[in-house]
Parts: structure tokens; C-alpha cells; sequence
């Protein structure tokens, strides 16, 4: 557009302004959920430094900023991958396979706190929690069971773990072989960004560097002999969880990315070997706008540091695929029917950024694990959405929106300014141990508490419309015998298990964990003699250390 | 002269790694003029009842959202007694359904328990008057 | 409060733990109890712990504490942190990096905010550090945050004191305040293997070197207390600290200099409150107050006046 016609615009939009002004507002701060201003309009002139085809260009095309596949959800509708797992293997094999037949499209598996942690079920540490907010996973016996009739072969399957990834690949690994299934045709993603597990969810066992170890080893092992794997899921998720705004989340998580790629060239792998199986893992929130513009902008700012500052050649380095979960603080215990809605919304915007995978929140989940039926509410809303509401038959199709154009611009700028500010700390790892993300998302956290007790940000039902009704929907509750079974199930396996074997690879576990060579092939060796996982961590302990936070507010 | 403050221990125990509830109640209850002892993360049961002890708290608040609410509160609870500290305030807040909070609080564990959404003036105002 | 002094000398926890809180808290007892517990004071080695926050100083303490009961000594640790002057509240959570120790019977932490005590080494911390010391610890650790007054404070109430450095990304250390130079009896710098680590140690070294003829050159100990690096070499340095004051008497000294500031200010106290007592009696302060900003009269010659009516020799107090 000529300069004329852009001053003419702005000559308008100032008439236009000093009218809207006259007219009373609501009286509230208009602003997004992350507490940023949001104008009343935009125009051509917000967006007048966009270049079509140096920022947005084509779908499938760099930058990418209008979807990594060029047909999108006309090609392919993105996987509905529903996030759960509870109980022990054998309750969560049987709402996998009940997914399975409603027509989910991929498994997701929810670990409990103590497999989490590398705990056993029968520690100390694992007492009230075993089978609790996930299943509960000590050694290969129970992830034959957890995929028991479920051919690996034809399932992709996403697994939350991060400190102690490589020993629960290890264990699907191991049981894809038993299952007759060569490596090189299982396919699926480990979350394995232990980065913001110091940053945000907090979920860590060894420090950085040993920790940072494991992934470079994961990465390689991967390249040589499980190619369809995604190593890694850099996630944002847990960041946005604790409490960030949306900027920091896009912010951090890139910036986190960029240190795992930093790591892989410094552990000697080429770029494009490893570059194309990293994922990532996004929050979608309540503010509709400013998370479509988040994904827009994690993809163009991916691709252009890939190529400019990393020198990936290989187009698939260069594309940002990611999942989407939507947000679990956006959900409010009171009315938990609401939370529906919110979903719905949240969802929405996740397909309007271009996801390529989606869990869509249960209403109860701010509760309990969901119930069955929760679950099936949760998928038939990304369903509805991917099918009846026609929005996935057109690509991006909020581009050349002046306002989702410029919102776009200004989260890129802003992620920008904190990359360079992490630089300035002396890169991620050092930025997390002067507490930097941390703080940043502790002030965020409480500025978000303090805007809802405000009234500035509305949570309805909650500080606004709320009748402080007692919730009465049906919870799922986890059979308290699970854990004795469990523990029982682990004791009869310590029995039975070759125990001079598992001493062996215990001791080589050891061995290479103090020297360099790549962990992975120790770690199949030992989860295959059935040596457990909180024998395996404690193994890594003696060498590695455990990590322990800073004190921050 | 006395200079009494209400010490309160904000404390984590069980597995879970979501502090953002606990840090922020910290920072709200900061603000309000108490003094709040932070424990971290992953702590015992044991752990989180000896702090109690040491640092001769008025108040204990739990966050937990893994679910171990109705194993972990009634353990700290009976440790809290077996230290002589029945007067100590237990306030849990977390992922607990209301069933549970029921149970919790008429079976004598905890005085009161908060769940998300609440807002913080809730959260301080409930303790300012327990102290009144 | 008798029965709590006799728990206390029996090595009871809660009893240590309600004793604090009631010289924390200023009770009208306190004093009765301070005077209970003084004969078995005395014992305690009191080492003090200061640095910039976010030098590690908590994950020092953290790694001491192993050291120490290696060497089988009982601790006491005294973590002070701010306490907000918006608020008057406080977030202690120097805790954190010392939970490993909760469970252990024989190390008891506590926390402390400053209170009213403008960021110092608060009375109460002097006073909790009696109680730690009659509870029979053979060592007490106080970590302050090195804020401004608190860093004399703790050298007035420590044996040996430990000042916390990092390699300041840069900064010489000649930039960092000219007090925490003369306190110290070791430095330590922390986060060695963080770059400039070398110099920061060398720059210190020179300036010692400055005033050489010191009895004492306080040795500079290079630390990742992440890493549990140097911890041992500390340990040691801080023994050495320990039998140069035992051995060149300056233990003594010190100690009979803080016996005598601590003599000092009870009697400052005493007079003070006895005074007041009587003055509060006597006058109604507000209306002499309103006087004087309404310049009916002087603050100097109402001063003279006020203490004119107070009987000095009064036994009460």
C-alpha cells in the first residue's frame, strides 16, 4: 500500500478514534489474558511492514507462518490424542483401548508421580501417590501390560515423562521388539524437555549437564535406529501452567529449543540429523486471539533462526509441528460445566493456529482424573470441531486479519526481546540458575491472581456470575488397592527377575554413566533383564546427582 | 512490646512439582503481613512435621494437586499431634474434590481446605481471622 | 517457662522451638529466661555466613552441614531473610536447599525475618543464638543476607565469619562494597567454575595483600557449592580460623568485647524502660507534643524538663 493511502488510514482512524472516544466503554481494562493492552481496531497501518512472502508466505513453505504441511487439515485432520493413563497398567490398557474405539487417533500416556520422579511403588517416597495422576509404570512387565492387544506397529503413542525419558522409551522399546515390532517402524514422541521442568513443572531427578547428557544420547541413539521417532517435545505447556504469560511461554520455549539444538551440535551430530524429530508442546489459554498468534509466530521465528542461525538446510528442521493441550489453569472448580466451553474455545484456537495434534482438557479434570465420560465430551468437541464447523477446511484462515497480523508481529517482537535478554545471562542453563524464568514467571503468576481478584480479568462463575453453587458431577475415584497391587506385583517381580543380571547391568549402567559413550544401549540392557526404573535412577544418582531448586518468589 | 507475628508453613509435600499455587498463596500471604516459611518441593510427610516443629509455626498449609490429599493430610496431621502441636491450623488447597474435603475436615485433619478459583483475600482473610 | 528451660537443657526440640518464638516475639518473659539459660551458655562456636543474595549461600550452609556432622558436631542454623517493610512479612525460604537435614536429630534450623531490625542482625537473632547455645549445639551457623548493617552484625556476634563472592560476570570486586572487605575471616567464592572466578579471587588476594601485616590473613576458598566442590578445603579453613582465635587468645577478646556491648545495652535498656515507665506516668507525651509543634515549647528545654520529675534511682524495672 502507497504512503498517501496509509497517512490517509491513520488521518481516519485518529477522526474515528476521537468519535469512539465520545462513546462511553465499558468501564473495564480491555486486555488480553496475559494482562497486555488490546487496541478497539486495527488497520492496514498496523500491519504495513508485512512483506507476504518474506513473513507469511505459503503453507508448508518458509517461513512457515501459515501451517508446516501445504494442505493442512484438508490433507490430514490433526491427531486427537488424548492425554491419560491411571490406576495401574492394566486399568489404563483398558481406557487406552476404549479411546482406541471411539475413535482417537493416538495414545498419550499419563505417568504417576512416582514413576515420574523415578520413584518405585514400593518406596518410601511413593506412599498415597502410586496409580494417583497417571499409571504406575516400575519396569518392562508393566509396559507389556499397558499396550497388551495393542499392536505397535499402528499407533503412535506420546509419553509425558522428562527426568527419567530414556528408561521409559527404553521399556517401550523393548516391549515394540517383543511385540515382533522392528524399531525403525515405531513411531511416537517422549516429552524429554527436562529444560522446563527447572524452569516451570518442576519435575526433575539429575542436574543439568548429566541430564542435558541423556537427551543428546536419546537424540543420537534415535537418528542410528529409531528414525520415526520424535525425540524430544519442547514444551510450553507446563511454562504457560505455571503461571507465564503468552509471550514468555512462546519465549522460553523457543529459547529452549534453541539450547537442545545448541547441544546436539556440541555433542557432534549434524543439524538436520537430529533437528527434524524435535517437537513441540503448546498451551492453548482462554484469550482466543493472542494463541492463534503464538503458534504463527513460534513457527516463523523456528524457521528463521533454523536457517540463520543454525544453518539447517533440511526442510524439516526448519518446520515447527507441535501439540497442543488446552490450558488446566483456565479451568475453575466451581460450575465445572463451564469448563466445556472454555475448551471448546480454547480448541478452536489451537486449529486456527495450525496443530498438529490436540488434547482437549476433561471438565473435571481441575477435580480428578476424568471419568470416562468427561473424556468422551472432551474428544466429541475436537471432533465437532474438525467436522462439522467447517473451520478446517481452509488454511490459516485468519491471515491478513490486521489485527491477528499485527498481534503476530508484536509476540514475535517480544519473544525476540527475551532472547536476547537470555544471551545477556550467558544462555538458558545459566539464565535457570540465576532463577531468571522462574522469577519472571512467579511475577506473571501473581499479577494474573491479583488481576482476577481485581476483577480486571473475569473467570465467570468465579468472580463474576458466581452463585456459589455446590458442584455436583461424578468424580472418578482411583481404587485404593491399586498400589497395594502394585507393590505386590514389583515384590513378586524382584523375585522372579534374574537378579545376578540385574546387578550386572546395574554395575555397567554405572560404568558408562561415569564415562561418555552413549547410556541408551546400557539402559535397554538393563530394562530388558527387568531391572526396575527406580533401580535404574538410583544407579544414575550415585553418579549424576540430584538437582534441587532455588528459592525464588 | 511483644512483637508476635503468625508464622505459617507453606509447605509441599508428596511428588507433584506444581508450586504456582504454593508460591503464589506465599507471596499473597507475605503481603498480608505474615511470615511464611517455605519448605520447596517433594518433602515427607516426616519432613514437612519436624519443620513444623523447628520453626514453631501457627499455621501449616499443604498444597498438593497429585492426588495423595486423603493419605498424605491425615499423616501430617497425626505427626503435627504427636509433637505436641494440636493448636497448629492445617489448611490444605489443592485438586481435592469436595467429597474429600468433607472427609478431611470432619475427620479432624485439616480446619479448612481451598481448591482453585479461590481467590487469595479468601485465603489471608480466613487466616487474619483465626487470629483475631 | 521454667519447666520449658529445663525441656530446653534436656535437648527437647519443641521446647528450643517455643523459646525462640518467645525472644522473637519479645515476651514480657524473655528476659527471665535469657537469665535461666545463661549459665549454660558459652559453649557454642558461632560461625557467620553473608553474601549477596543468589551467591549460594544456602547451598553452602547445605554442604557445610554434612561436613560438620562428619566430624560428629550437633549444629544449630539460624537462616535470616528480609522481611518486607511494605508488609512487615516475609517469604523464608532459605530453607529449601536444607531439607535433607530436616529428619536429622541432631541439626535444628530455623528461620528468622529482621523484623523491625532495618535489615541488621536483629536482637532476637542474638538472642536466639543463647538459646541454640544452652540447647547444647556445638556450632551455630547464621546465614544473613550481606545487606548493609547486617554485615557488622554478624561480624559482632560470629567467631569467624565467612563472606559469599561470585564472580561478578564481569564487575571487579573492588566495586563491591567497601565494608564486606573488612569483615570477612574467609572468603569464599562461590560458583567457581563460573568464568572470571580466577580473578575474582586474584583481585581479592591483592587487596589483602594491601594490609599485610595483619595476624590473620583470611584465605580465599574457591567454592561450587552445586558440585559440592571445595566444601572440604572450607571446612578446613574454618578450622584453622577457629585454633588461630583459640590459640592467639582473640577468641577471648572478642568475646569479652561482646560481653561487654551486650552489658552496654542492657544497661541502655534498662535506663530507657525504667524511664519510660515512669515518664509514661508522669506526663501525657501527646500533649507535650502538641506543644511543641505549636512552639508553646522546645523539644531541648521539655527534654530537661521531662527528666527532672524521674526518680533514677528507682529499684523496679
Amino acid at each position: 500500500m502507497d504512503k498517501d493511502k496509509l497517512n490517509r488510514i491513520a488521518e481516519k482512524k485518529a477522526l474515528w478514534q476521537e468519535q469512539a472516544g465520545s462513546a462511553s466503554e465499558r468501564g473495564e481494562p480491555f486486555k488480553t489474558v496475559s494482562n497486555r493492552p488490546v487496541g478497539a481496531l486495527y488497520t492496514p497501518v498496523d500491519t504495513a511492514g508485512l512483506d507476504y512472502e518474506e513473513d507469511l508466505g505459503f503453507p508448508g513453505s518458509y517461513p512457515y507462518t501459515r501451517g508446516v504441511q501445504t494442505n493442512m487439515y484438508r490433507g490430514r485432520i490433526w491427531t486427537m490424542r488424548q492425554f491419560s493413563g491411571f490406576g495401574d497398567a492394566f486399568d489404563s490398557n483398558s481406557r487406552y483401548r476404549y479411546l482406541l474405539e471411539q475413535g482417537q487417533t493416538g495414545l498419550s500416556v499419563a505417568f504417576d508421580m512416582p514413576t515420574i520422579m523415578g520413584y518405585d511403588s514400593d518406596s518410601e517416597r511413593s506412599i498415597g501417590e502410586v496409580g494417583r495422576c497417571g499409571v504406575a509404570i516400575d519396569s518392562l512387565e508393566d509396559m507389556e501390560a499397558l499396550f497388551s492387544g495393542i499392536p505397535l506397529d499402528r499407533v503412535t503413542t506420546s509419553m509425558t515423562i522428562n527426568g527419567p525419558a530414556a528408561i521409559l522409551w527404553c521399556m517401550y522399546l523393548a516391549n515394540a521388539e517383543k511385540q515382533g515390532v522392528s524399531l525403525d517402524r515405531v513411531g511416537g514422541t517422549i516429552q524429554n524437555d527436562i529444560l522446563k521442568e527447572y524452569i516451570a513443572q518442576k519435575s526433575w531427578i539429575f542436574p543439568p549437564e548429566p541430564s542435558m547428557r541423556l537427551i543428546t544420547d536419546i537424540f543420537s541413539f534415535a537418528a542410528d535406529h529409531v528414525p520415526r521417532w520424535n525425540t524430544i517435545s519442547i514444551s510450553g505447556y507446563h511454562i504457560r501452567e505455571a503461571g507465564s504469560t503468552a509471550a514468555q511461554e512462546l519465549a522460553f520455549t523457543l529459547a529452549d529449543g534453541f539450547a537442545y539444538v545448541e547441544a546436539g551440535i556440541k555433542a557432534g551430530l549434524d543439524v538436520d540429523r537430529f533437528a527434524p524429530r524435535l517437537s513441540f508442546f503448546f498451551n492453548a489459554h482462554i484469550d482466543f486471539f493472542e494463541e492463534v498468534c503464538k503458534y504463527r509466530a513460534a513457527r516463523r521465528i523456528w524457521a528463521r533462526r533454523m536457517k540463520e542461525c543454525y544453518g539447517a538446510r533440511d526442510e524439516r528442521s526448519l518446520k515447527l509441528r507441535f501439540h497442543t493441550q488446552t490450558a488446566g489453569c483456565s479451568l475453575t472448580a466451581r460450575e465445572p460445566e463451564n469448563n466445556i466451553i472454555r475448551t471448546a474455545l480454547e480448541a478452536l484456537s489451537a486449529v486456527m493456529g495450525g496443530t498438529q495434534s490436540l488434547h482437549t482438557n476433561s471438565m473435571d479434570e481441575v477435580l480428578a482424573l476424568p471419568t470416562e465420560k468427561a473424556v468422551k465430551i472432551a474428544l466429541r468437541t475436537q471432533q465437532v470441531i474438525a467436522y462439522e464447523s467447517g473451520v478446517a477446511n481452509t488454511i490459516d484462515p485468519l491471515a491478513g486479519s490486521y489485527f491477528v497480523e499485527a498481534l503476530t508481529d508484536r509476540l514475535e517482537a517480544e519473544a525476540e526481546e527475551y532472547f536476547r535478554k537470555i544471551e545477556d545471562l550467558g544462555g538458558v542453563l545459566a539464565a535457570i540458575d540465576q532463577g531468571f524464568f522462574q522469577q519472571e514467571i512467579a511475577d506473571a503468576a501473581y499479577d494474573y491472581q491479583q488481576s482476577v481478584d481485581r476483577g480486571e480479568l473475569t473467570v465467570v462463575g468465579v468472580n463474576r456470575y458466581n452463585t456459589e453453587e455446590k458442584t455436583q458431577i461424578e468424580l472418578l475415584k482411583i481404587d485404593p488397592q491399586v498400589e497395594e497391587k502394585q507393590v505386590k506385583r514389583l515384590r513378586e517381580l524382584k523375585e522372579k527377575r534374574d537378579s545376578e543380571a540385574v546387578r550386572r547391568s546395574l554395575e555397567n549402567l554405572k560404568k558408562c554413566a561415569a564415562g561418555s559413550d552413549n547410556l541408551i544401549p546400557v539402559i535397554l540392557e538393563a530394562v530388558k533383564v527387568y531391572a526396575t526404573e527406580g533401580e535404574i535412577v538410583s544407579s544414575l544418582k550415585e553418579v549424576f546427582g540430584e538437582y534441587r531448586e532455588k528459592p525464588l518468589f | 512490646m511483644s512483637s508476635k507475628k503468625i508464622r505459617i508453613l507453606v509447605a509441599k509435600p508428596g511428588l507433584d512439582g506444581h508450586d504456582r499455587g504454593a508460591r503464589v498463596v506465599a507471596r499473597a500471604l507475605r503481603d498480608a503481613g505474615f511470615e511464611v516459611i517455605y519448605t520447596g518441593l517433594h518433602q515427607t510427610p516426616e519432613q514437612v512435621a519436624e519443620t513444623a516443629l523447628q520453626e514453631d509455626v501457627d499455621v501449616v498449609g499443604l498444597s498438593i494437586l497429585s492426588g495423595a490429599h486423603m493419605t498424605l493430610v491425615p499423616r501430617i496431621k497425626k505427626m503435627l499431634l504427636e509433637n505436641g502441636m494440636s493448636d497448629v491450623l492445617l489448611v490444605v488447597g489443592g485438586i481435592i474434590p469436595e467429597d474429600d474435603a468433607e472427609e478431611l475436615i470432619e475427620g479432624g485433619s485439616a480446619d479448612r481446605v481451598f481448591t482453585p478459583g479461590d481467590p487469595l483475600d479468601k485465603i489471608t482473610g480466613y487466616i487474619s481471622s483465626r487470629f483475631e | 517457662m521454667q519447666q520449658l528451660v529445663s525441656e530446653l537443657l534436656n535437648g527437647n526440640r519443641r521446647a528450643a522451638a517455643r523459646l525462640i518464638s518467645l525472644v522473637e516475639n519479645d515476651d514480657p518473659q524473655k528476659r527471665e529466661l535469657l537469665r535461666e539459660i545463661y549459665p549454660h551458655t558459652g559453649n557454642a562456636y558461632v560461625i557467620g555466613v553473608t553474601g549477596a543474595p543468589g551467591s549460594g549461600k544456602s547451598s553452602l550452609v547445605d554442604w557445610l552441614l554434612k561436613e560438620l556432622r562428619r566430624d560428629a558436631l550437633t549444629v544449630g542454623v539460624i537462616a535470616v531473610d528480609p522481611t518486607s517493610p511494605f508488609s512487615g512479612g516475609a517469604i523464608l525460604g532459605d530453607r529449601i536447599r536444607m531439607q535433607d537435614h530436616a529428619m536429622d536429630q541432631d541439626i535444628f534450623i530455623r528461620s528468622m525475618g529482621t523484623r523491625g531490625s532495618l535489615g541488621g542482625l536483629s536482637r532476637a537473632t542474638r538472642e536466639a543464638i543463647q538459646v541454640l547455645d544452652a540447647f547444647g549445639k556445638d556450632i551455630i551457623l547464621i546465614e544473613t543476607v550481606g545487606v548493609g548493617q547486617s554485615e557488622v552484625d554478624i561480624v559482632r556476634t560470629a567467631d569467624s565469619t565467612l563472606v559469599v563472592l561470585t564472580p561478578a560476570g564481569g564487575d571487579s570486586v573492588q566495586t563491591i562494597k567497601a565494608g564486606i572487605m573488612e569483615i570477612a575471616d574467609i572468603f569464599v567464592v562461590n560458583k567457581s567454575d563460573l568464568p572470571g572466578a580466577e580473578r575474582t579471587a586474584t583481585e581479592i588476594n591483592m587487596m589483602l595483600d594491601m594490609k599485610s601485616d595483619a595476624p590473620w590473613r583470611p584465605p580465599v576458598v574457591p567454592t561450587v557449592s552445586v558440585a559440592n566442590e571445595g566444601i572440604e578445603e572450607l571446612w578446613k579453613s574454618v578450622q584453622d580460623h577457629r585454633r588461630y582465635m583459640e590459640e592467639s587468645g582473640r577468641l577471648i577478646d572478642v568475646r569479652r568485647e561482646r560481653v561487654s556491648r551486650e552489658l552496654t545495652e542492657q544497661v541502655e535498656y534498662l535506663v530507657k524502660s525504667h524511664i519510660w515507665a515512669q515518664v509514661k506516668e508522669e506526663i501525657k507525651l501527646d500533649d507535650l507534643v502538641g506543644k511543641i509543634v505549636n512552639r508553646e515549647q522546645d523539644p531541648y528545654s521539655a527534654a530537661g524538663e521531662l527528666l527532672e520529675t524521674i526518680d533514677f534511682y528507682g529499684k523496679d524495672t
